[in-house]
């Protein structure tokens, strides 16, 4: 179940009266003004709204990379927007897999090396750090790309390093913030058939942002970002209104 | 350390400036090498100086001299293991450029003493045997290119005349650092020809028992002296050798204002890469804790590369600082000592990785304070 008047369950996700202001200079901008939201496992999210309306705001707070103004964000009954700076980088290595428009790969390390990265954060030893890492590699399709570096690789196929990067250390859940706005119609086509995939089959919860009705109709779930709170609508736009 | 992969593709992402930056390190930290060596060379090996030793001089002055007769009273300190002697002969050979120290010594109690000292048994044996014999160290042999059996021909400055010295035998030092630009003869020799000055010795050497009595013998040959027409003034060789050295200028303050420069200048060099290479890495860095790794870790990584390449510059300027001196004095025997002590290497390589891990330190807190969601944006 996804619901956005602060009436769920919870389940996964749950978010409660989310405020996120910024300040430039003497002008407050509100981004996030009393949103709501709650999350099943499972579940697969699209989240759509103009340029601006706080999308990426919205998912950097889900993923525990921004504190709110207010507010709060609790998953799997953790409360994230409790949590010290340094418990929270802890929590988000153990729980959240990000996916980024840009890839955002270390450009010097190998495919392997990257989708590694997480892992190194965790006990377990070389030989099965190499095992996990084959293995997201193997269900995104380049097993036979490991020892490449990120330029050798196409857009698309550096977007998939990123998802085994996001998936490799098995988190609670994947938050993507546009990805597939950098890619070529047939690549799009192909991250969102995997990402629809890790859902479907790996029963991964995914939350993402998009601008791309293609990308938002492969979800379960559309929500609108509309004036600093979330409304339900559709792929093509802001319904139900 | 399961993050050096990701040092090292960090090091060698831009291999230029790392090796640049590496050179820098060598050649600062040589730099330092031969600074130090030459500093050695003139503070006339204070640095290798016994600590078992006591010189034994005129009160008054280092240049008067001290009656031959307190030889055996000296030997009767208690803490005393052995007495010798020496006294500055100021001979020119050739040339007043040729400038190196002959002091006139007790054939017999000089090598209990100064036991670094190594001579071949059948060449000590044949100076024994020569009045006219002398000995000559390794570094000053090669300076003029004298071998065993030449006949050392110099004017004397303080006694007069043409004084002649059969080259019987060269010594080495049995540890590296010791002294070998000077030139040994007999005592008897001079005090046969010298037309006065008779019955004196330019100054005693005291060998200690037992090296924690420095102080306590010290105190008692001075206090065994005093209101005699020859006071004396006792000091470790250490001291001496220094008081010795500052007649030569000060070489030391010289050698600390070009060290200090040198590496304040490596600082403001590395400083400036590290912050460069940091900052290009910004998004790179962002990435890193969004995945989880922690702000130390973040912080480490970025100080570890820096020791790493001040670790790696340092010990190659250093190795070749010292291979370079192992290649020898290359003012041909000018300088007595030629030698970078492990100590030193040790020093240079200790200030190798200070000045690394201050070049990295600021751009190493600024990666830890990187405001992630800020950073992302910017990407
Ligand atoms: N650090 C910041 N300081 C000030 N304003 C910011 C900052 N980050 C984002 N904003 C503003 O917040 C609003 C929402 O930004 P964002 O969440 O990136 O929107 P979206 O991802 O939907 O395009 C924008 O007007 C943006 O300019
Ligand atoms: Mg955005």
């Amino acid at each position: 179940m996804v619901t956005v008047d602060g009436r769920g369950d919870g389940g996964l996700i749950r978010v409660r009266d989310l405020d996120k202001t910024y300040r430039r200079g003497s002008e407050e901008i509100h981004v996030l003004q009393g949103l709501n939201l709650d999350v099943g496992r499972g579940e697969f999210v699209a989240f759509m709204g103009p340029s601006g309306s706080g999308k990426t705001t919205l998912l950097n707070l889900l993923g525990g990379l921004d504190v709110p103004t207010s507010g709060s964000v609790t998953v799997a009954g953790d409360e994230i927007t409790a949590m010290s700076s340094a418990r929270l980088t802890a929590w988000r290595a153990r729980h959240v897999g990000f996916i980024f428009q840009m890839y955002n790969l270390i450009p010097v390390l190998t495919a392997f090396a990257n989708v590694e990265l997480p892992l190194l954060l965790t006990r377990l030893t070389k030989a099965e750090r190499r095992r996990h890492v084959a293995a997201a590699l193997a269900v995104v399709g380049l097993a036979d790309r490991s020892r490449h570096y990120p330029r050798q690789l196409s857009g698309g196929q550096e977007q998939r390093v990123a998802i085994a990067r996001a998936i490799v250390a098995d988190p609670t859940f994947l938050l993507a913030d546009e990805p597939t706005g950098d890619l070529d119609r047939k690549s799009a086509g192909e991250i969102m058939e995997l990402l629809a995939r890790l859902v479907s089959e790996y029963g991964k919860t995914v939350l993402m942002v998009t601008h791309d009705p293609r990308a938002a109709e492969r979800a379960q779930v559309v929500l609108h970002l509309d004036k600093g709170v979330l409304v339900e609508g559709s792929a093509l736009g802001a319904a139900g209104r | 350390m399961r993050f050096l992969g990701l040092v090292w593709a960090n090091l060698t992402r831009k291999k230029l400036r790392t090796t640049l930056t590496i050179g820098s390190f060598a050649v600062a930290t040589f730099l330092f090498g031969l600074l130090v060596t030459i500093r050695g060379a003139f503070s006339g090996g204070a640095d290798v100086a016994g600590t078992d030793r006591l010189t034994v001089i005129n009160k008054t002055s280092l240049i008067m001299p001290l009656p031959y007769s307190y030889l055996s009273r000296l030997q009767q300190v208690p803490g005393v293991a052995a007495v010798t002697f020496a006294t500055w002969f100021g001979g020119v050979y050739q040339d007043e450029r040729n400038f190196f120290p002959q002091f006139a010594v007790d054939k017999d109690s000089w090598f209990r003493v100064y036991s670094e000292y190594v001579v071949p048994g059948d060449q000590l044996a044949a100076f024994m045997r020569d009045r006219q014999g002398c000995l000559v160290g390794r570094a000053l042999a090669r300076r003029f290119d004298w071998k065993v059996g030449d006949r050392i021909p110099l004017r004397g400055t303080i006694w007069p005349g043409t004084w002649e010295f059969n080259l019987d035998g060269i010594y080495d030092g049995h540890r590296p650092g010791v002294d070998t630009s000077q030139m040994l003869f007999r005592y008897d020799y001079l005090e046969e020809r010298r037309a006065f000055g008779k019955g004196t010795v330019g100054w005693y050497v005291v060998k200690l028992a037992n090296p924690d009595d420095a102080v306590k013998v010290a105190a008692a040959i001075d206090g065994g002296f005093a209101n005699s027409p020859y006071e004396t003034l006792t000091q470790t060789e250490k001291a001496f050798a220094a008081a010795f050295a500052k007649q030569m200028g000060n070489i030391e303050l010289l050698v600390l204002t070009i060290g200090g420069v040198v590496f304040f200048t490596l600082l403001l060099v590395t400083g400036n890469t590290m912050a460069i290479a940091v900052r290009e890495r910004t998004a790179e860095i962002a990435v890193l804790k969004t995945v989880g790794f922690a702000d130390t870790v973040v912080l480490g990584l970025v100080l570890v590369e820096s020791l790493l390449i001040a670790g790696q510059g340092g010990a190659l300027g250093l190795l070749l600082a010292k291979l370079f001196t192992l290649g020898g004095d290359p003012t041909g025997g000018v300088l007595g000592t030629f030698y970078l002590s492990w100590n030193a290497i040790g020093l240079g390589l200790g200030l190798a990785l200070l000045v690394g891990a201050a070049a990295g330190a600021l751009p190493a807190v600024a990666a830890m304070r990187l405001d992630v969601a800020r950073a992302l944006r910017r990407a």
